[in-house]
């Protein structure tokens, strides 16, 4: 019995019901006037007033304890929050790595202190995060991290250079990975974590790389001999490798692996819609179908994550899966419709398409690699 | 417990000889009768119709099972059948049963006639549930002849039935065939997927080439998680099946069954890459699961026949109205 389970997400809850219509209103009310095209920015769209807004009417946080700002609701209903945020192209980007990661990260490894900091203000959309992983010569292989950070007395000082770092020049904070002693060569061992300070940490300069499409998400974080103060380490001093791994988990199953090109699927369809064929319906019967089944996965996924089981496999095969089924959407429209995509173009459908065909690529980049995510499945089959 | 049942019943009684026996087309009585005896043509039903009222996902598993096991007789079919004669109001089937459409055939002065293409194992039925419009019948054996026999190597025998029956007045149709034929075989097909994926690590862990065990390279090892991943959309495109058949949702029952047979085709094409040459040949239980998939993707209803449906649906939806539709299926 090989198969990695799966197992049927409850039904709807008449809490969850109840919820999804009311946030629907509430999504329809703020995104009044929101172009097809800012929608398809999916989780990118960056909006502190939105994620201010989603704060106050208690929309972020959802799972965590009461104390630390959340409202103890359940998985299932989080990620009711999180698909219909996704499925409207709401500009999540400002709340979206706070909640997600961030947040349970402090929640499970933070001091007191820290939580009491923190969480609230995540919780009430103020305070937004990025992730501060990847480097120059450290992406898939995480370990290989050189970027180190040395006790002097009552701060670390920081040495290093991190990358890919979305939402860098606009957040507050990051949880910046990194080694507290050894060398690269000690791979997951001396690694630590620290909530990092973007607008004040003295010796950190962050500087914009442009990506494909020409837009700026992305940012090079430069360390030099910048201090950092002992109280923001997360976790312990040397745990940083095993905390991490618990950040990736809340970071791969969720709806936003396979919703990032949900607009592009929606414009289609409307568009289709007066130009009934059978290679229409054909078609989008059978990408309805997979992403039905992705919907089912994921909230399996909620599910066991509910019930505090290790859905870390289970994860990666909902974001592989995921990837390749949002991936293949432009590639599925161009065969249906013929547009040159323009990022300008006045037809919403032109517009929206360019801007999927731009981004397209990085979704199984994110968050863990396509071959990384089939080597974690692999070995979970057994075969190393 | 009902599943140790199901696998000691096959592990015991569906050996490499019987199997072969099944695919030159020769009815297995002395299976069908401890399966009978199991009660498992009764497992769809709730204790007040007389079955075991069992829960959803058990009923699931049994039907996984007979996937897994590759289980060449219409017992899948019958249970099936069954539930919806008793959904129906009318008596259960004496033995094994077909489930079919007869949208070919002809109903003049109370004179069925005409014929009902494709039914497994249509000589050795006691009898079919049959549509016809918005009736069910219950036809029994004496009713029909070979038309065209269908071959066995194709999994099971799928002949066609000519059809010349005085017919009574049935009932009500509860649900349409296809929705009950195409939710059972979406649980078979997740069954055989997993089969395929047991296979496929065996062999390629045991496997040796170039000094090292098949699963050891990259390149195996990713198409090895393409399968499990197609495994885990079959499994959830099952349930997703089975959920919209109990709630009388046609466009769920089309969503996971199109997905399931989706699943069919790739697993069983990585599945067969992965086994080299040796996969390809009768000498080697993988192609009882090959040739299953193949089938049972193609019946109650192709692929074309639900993707049309969901489409259609999704596209009189509209943009606006998509995503809600996505999430009632």
């Amino acid at each position: 019995m090989s198969a990695i389970p799966f197992p049927a997400p409850p039904a709807d809850s008449a809490e969850v019901i109840a919820l999804r219509s009311e946030f629907r209103a509430f999504l329809n009310t703020q995104l009044a006037g929101r172009s097809p095209r800012q929608r398809s920015d999916n989780w990118y769209g960056y909006d502190r007033g939105f994620s201010r807004a989603m704060g106050e009417a208690g929309y972020l946080g959802m799972t965590w304890p009461k104390q630390y700002g959340g409202h103890e609701r359940t998985a299932f209903e989080r990620a009711v929050v999180v698909e219909e945020c996704l499925a409207a192209g709401a500009p999540v980007g400002a709340h979206w790595i706070a909640d997600r990661q961030s947040g349970p990260s402090i929640l499970k490894f933070g001091t007191e202190e820290q939580k009491q900091f923190f969480l609230p203000r995540i919780a009430a959309g103020e305070f937004s995060f990025a992730i501060g992983m990847s480097e120059p010569d450290s992406g898939s292989d995480l370990a290989a991290t050189r970027t180190k950070a040395v006790k002097d007395g009552d701060v670390y000082r920081v040495t290093g250079t991190k990358v890919w770092t979305s939402f860098a020049h606009e957040a507050d904070y990051a949880i910046l990975f990194c080694r507290t002693s050894g060398t690269p060569a000690d791979r997951h061992m001396g690694t630590s974590q620290f909530l990092l300070d973007l607008k004040n940490t003295p010796g950190l300069t962050i500087k914009p790389i442009i990506d494909l499409a020409g837009q700026h998400h992305f940012n090079e974080m430069h360390f030099e001999d910048a201090v950092v103060p002992a109280n923001a380490l997360l976790g312990e001093e040397g745990q940083g490798w095993n905390q991490v791994m618990s950040e990736l988990a809340f970071e791969r199953s969720g709806p936003e692996r396979f919703l990032s090109s949900i607009e592009l699927l929606i414009q289609l369809i409307e568009l289709l819609k007066t130009r009934d064929s059978d290679v229409a319906r054909l078609t989008i019967g059978k990408l309805t179908a997979r992403l039905a089944v992705l919907r089912r996965l994921s909230r399996s996924v909620a599910g066991m994550l509910q019930a505090k089981q290790d859905a870390g496999l289970q994860a990666a095969i909902v974001k592989d899966v995921g990837a390749l089924f949002e991936q293949a959407l432009p590639d599925v429209a161009r065969e249906l419709v013929d547009c040159e995509p323009d990022p300008r173009s006045a037809s919403a459908y032109a517009a929206v398409l360019a801007n999927i065909v731009h981004n397209a690529p990085s979704w199984s980049l994110r968050g863990g690699t396509r071959e990384i995510l089939r080597g974690i499945i692999a070995r979970g089959l057994g075969t190393r | 417990m009902l599943a140790d049942m199901i696998n000691r019943l096959f592990e015991r009684s569906l050996d490499d000889a019987a199997q072969a026996s099944a695919r030159e087309g020769k009815w297995l009585p002395e299976l069908w009768a401890e399966i009978e005896e199991m009660g498992l043509p009764l497992a769809l039903l709730t204790e007040e119709q007389g079955g075991f009222g069992l829960s959803f996902d058990e009923a699931g598993e049994a039907l996984h099972l007979l996937g897994l096991h590759a289980v060449p007789l219409p017992v899948a079919e019958t249970m099936a059948a069954n539930q919806l004669l008793a959904n129906a109001g009318l008596e259960l089937a004496g033995g094994p049963a077909g489930l079919a459409r007869g949208d070919d055939l002809k109903l003049e002065g109370g004179r069925l006639t005409g014929t009902v293409a494709r039914v497994a194992w249509g000589e050795a039925l006691d009898c079919l549930a049959l549509a016809v419009g918005d009736r069910l019948y219950r036809v029994p054996r004496s009713a029909w002849t070979l038309a065209e026999p269908g071959s066995a190597a194709n999994f099971h025998p799928r002949p066609s039935l000519a059809i010349d029956w005085t017919a009574d007045d049935g009932a009500a149709l509860p649900y349409c065939p296809f929705s009950a034929g195409a939710t059972v075989r979406a649980f078979q097909i997740a069954g055989a997927l997993e089969a395929a994926l047991d296979q496929t690590l065996s062999h390629t862990g045991t496997r040796v080439q170039f000094g090292k065990p098949l699963s050891k390279n990259q390149a195996v090892q990713h198409e090895l998680a393409k399968l499990a991943g197609e495994l885990a959309c079959a499994t959830a495109a099952a349930g997703l099946a089975g959920e919209a058949l109990a709630r009388g949702d046609e466009l769920g029952v089309a969503a996971g069954s199109l997905r399931a047979r989706e699943a069919a085709g790739n697993g069983a094409a990585i599945a067969l890459q992965m086994h080299g040459a040796i996969g390809f040949t009768r000498e080697h239980r993988l192609h009882l699961y090959a040739t299953a998939l193949w089938a049972w993707r193609d019946e109650f209803g192709g692929q074309v026949y639900w993707a049309d449906k969901l489409g259609r649906a999704a596209l009189s939806a509209g943009g606006e109205g998509y995503w809600p539709m996505v999430t009632a299926l």
